[in-house]
């Protein structure tokens, strides 16, 4: 199991955080375009699930997988979203982005009062813990298939 | 099974820290003194005070969403109950009476008896239209304003001015 990317964004879909550990394979656009695509597309995949749900639901999608990774959603009521691709092996990761959010983003970001909140966050206590935080996860071990 | 570190920090999430009360109604009291004799006008430290509230409000609302767990409220009424019997209680430890539904349910009351920041309180001659606990009012609008809702907030009656209780009133006014 392993993680590759992590992005948060915000309510205003500005990428407030970004980082990547084993990721191999650039897709070729700059960071802030990247960041802007993986925005759009996750507000029309979550619009259009709720949309084509035959039933009344209230949460949208938790991931969406591909043949070569897993992409892990989770959203806060107040709009924040916590995005990390992982490999396939890796289940339902709810849970540990709820926790990066309450144990770190809230901590670190939130509570920093120099932590502006419209643009990208520059604190480095909060890039460190984060850092900590994912590579201390069980799904982080990194044994290469 | 049970993860023990989990368990910690779901604890550890959920109980405030022992800070003192007191020195909180005390800090707050200087505040608002201080704001007073900057500005020399009950209206404008009304309005100072509620911009505080505003920026604590939408900041708040994150440790509120992150510590109670709580996900989104399917209507107002709801969403009255969550700021009197989570918010209030979780941050200020009191549970205020949500009561005085307007007949489409788009305004309430919140009724509190004894309001921890009024403690020490006693308003002195030639204040009566300074809202003391202004700042409240403005924390539930920057609060609900995060989570898609547009509110208005203000106070009715205040037991600083001989009120027997302090009312709160909100109005929803649309969604964000």
């Amino acid at each position: 199991m392993t993680i590759y990317t992590l992005y948060i964004f915000d309510r205003n879909g500005t990428c407030r955080h970004y980082s990547e550990w084993n990721r191999k394979n650039q897709s070729g656009l700059s960071i802030d375009e990247e960041c802007k695509l993986m925005y759009g597309m996750l507000s029309s995949l979550k619009s259009f699930v709720g949309r084509m749900s035959p039933v009344d639901q209230k949460e949208s999608f938790h991931s969406y997988r591909t043949n070569k990774y897993k992409l892990h959603f989770y959203e806060t009521p107040s709009g924040l979203q916590f995005v990390m691709t992982t490999d396939l092996n890796v289940g339902n990761i709810t849970d540990i982005l709820q926790q990066m959010y309450c144990n770190i983003y809230l901590e670190y970001v939130v509570k920093n009062p120099f932590c502006s909140r419209e643009e990208a966050v520059k604190s480095e206590l909060f890039k460190t813990k984060l850092d900590e935080y994912v590579r201390g996860l069980p799904i982080f071990a990194t044994k290469l298939s | 099974m049970f993860d023990l570190n989990e368990m910690v920090m779901a604890q550890e999430v959920l109980v405030m820290p022992p800070y003192s009360g007191e020195l909180f109604t005390l800090t707050y009291g200087a505040l608002v003194s201080q704001l007073l004799k900057d500005y020399e006008n009950d209206a404008e430290v009304n309005k100072q005070l509620d911009k505080m509230g505003y920026n604590i409000g939408i900041r708040l609302i994150e440790d509120f969403l992150a510590r109670s767990n709580a996900g989104r409220c399917n209507d107002f009424r709801e969403t009255a109950d969550a700021i009197a019997k989570v918010g209030f209680k979780m941050f200020l430890g009191i549970v205020p009476v949500v009561t005085n539904w307007s007949a489409s349910g788009d305004e309430f009351s919140l009724l509190l008896e004894n309001n921890p920041l009024t403690d020490f309180v006693e308003l002195p001659e030639g204040h009566s239209s300074l809202n003391y606990s202004n700042i409240l009012c403005g924390v539930l609008r920057g609060a609900l304003e995060m989570v898609e809702m547009e509110v208005a907030v203000w106070f009715v009656q205040d037991q600083l001015k001989g009120d027997n209780l302090t009312e709160i009133r909100l109005k929803f006014i649309k969604r964000l």
